[in-house]
């Protein structure tokens, strides 16, 4: 298969990302959201790794796996926190830090 | 080369399809899952572009650890009533993800970069392999691997106080813990009790909840809210 192939996937994928992000209020399935995002760049990162024909991409594509389980880390202690105190897990009532 | 194809239109699907149900899906639960299927999807992609260790580590690390992290998380959350968004962003985020998605081709497409429309560099043996993988990570890319390891330390010591329990424990938690442990100890030898909030005072009654003096000495809100 052509690497545009890929790239076009890698694209499809960021982009249900995006738009999912925007629609979806819970924070649970942002943070879902987010991770396709990433998983879209890590799949545009290694099919450019295959392009050019070194591992750098890969490299790369692992670091950002690292940054995403950090992420979802600190999100999911963040929406633990915010069921603990009985607020709604919604974001559009989550307005606590709005000056 | 066909079977190539078969197995790339399948992938593809798997991992769009997956995408398209973590967006869709009410119940977060099952969005999870679909998630679950979007990841091994991709997975099978990365093989097919010879990325042995990043597709070992996709489905160890994102397909094992993150997703059991989600499902706990969404099972002591819950939360199913998911409501529909209302108003503006309802009907933009569909349509800006659609204008997004039709530039980000145009731009991949439509580049004239000429290495898209091959199949990439020639294969050599041992590309992607965790032997080169790991070269690379102690050699030339030793100080973003000694990163990495940090911001993991640094994420997990973050969640733990993020998600730590404020104002002691539970009520019914407290008398088993009365009942559990009424062994005589000097205070503040380092228990996970103590840690919780709550210390032994007198010998007679062996454990006090310490929380109130605990929040207000430590300078969070004594509010029933609690603070952050």
């Amino acid at each position: 298969m052509n690497i545009g192939w890929y790239l076009v996937v890698s694209a499809i994928i960021f982009c249900i990302g995006a738009g999912g992000v925007l629609v979806r209020r819970n924070p649970l399935v942002i943070l879902l959201c987010l991770e396709l995002m990433l998983n879209g760049a890590n799949l545009a990162l290694v099919a450019f790794s295959r392009l050019w024909g070194g591992e750098d991409g890969q490299i790369f594509a692992l670091i950002v796996m690292v940054v995403a389980a950090a992420e979802v880390t600190v999100g999911l202690g963040l929406v633990v926190a915010i069921y603990r105190l009985r607020m709604p897990i919604d974001v559009d009532e989550l307005s606590e830090l709005q000056g | 080369m066909v079977l190539t194809a078969i197995i790339f239109f399948i992938a593809a699907i798997g991992a769009i399809s997956g995408a398209i149900g973590v967006v869709m899906l009410r119940n977060p639960f099952y969005s999870v899952l679909s998630l679950a299927i979007h990841l091994v999807s991709l997975a099978a992609l990365f093989l097919l572009l010879r990325a042995e260790f990043v597709a070992a580590a996709q489905v160890v690390v994102y397909a094992g650890a993150v997703m059991v992290l989600y499902v706990f998380v969404v099972a002591y959350v819950g939360g199913g009533e998911q409501l529909a968004s209302g108003g503006v962003l309802r009907v933009l985020g569909p349509l800006f993800a659609l204008a997004l998605a039709i530039e980000l081709c145009i731009a991949l497409l439509g580049a004239g970069l000429k290495g898209v429309n091959t199949k990439g560099a020639p294969y050599v043996t041992g590309f992607g392999t965790p032997q080169h993988i790991g070269k690379l990570f102690l050699t030339q890319y030793l100080f973003p691997f000694e990163l990495a390891s940090i911001l993991l330390l640094v994420a997990a010591v973050g969640a733990v106080v993020l998600a730590r329990r404020r104002r002691g424990l539970e009520p019914e938690e407290q008398r088993i813990d009365q009942f559990l442990f009424r062994a005589r100890r000097p205070a503040y030898t380092g228990t996970m009790a103590e840690g919780a909030g709550i210390r032994p005072t007198t010998q007679d009654e062996p454990y006090a909840v310490e929380a109130e003096r605990v929040g207000t000495g430590a300078g969070e809100s004594s509010k029933p809210e609690g603070g952050w």
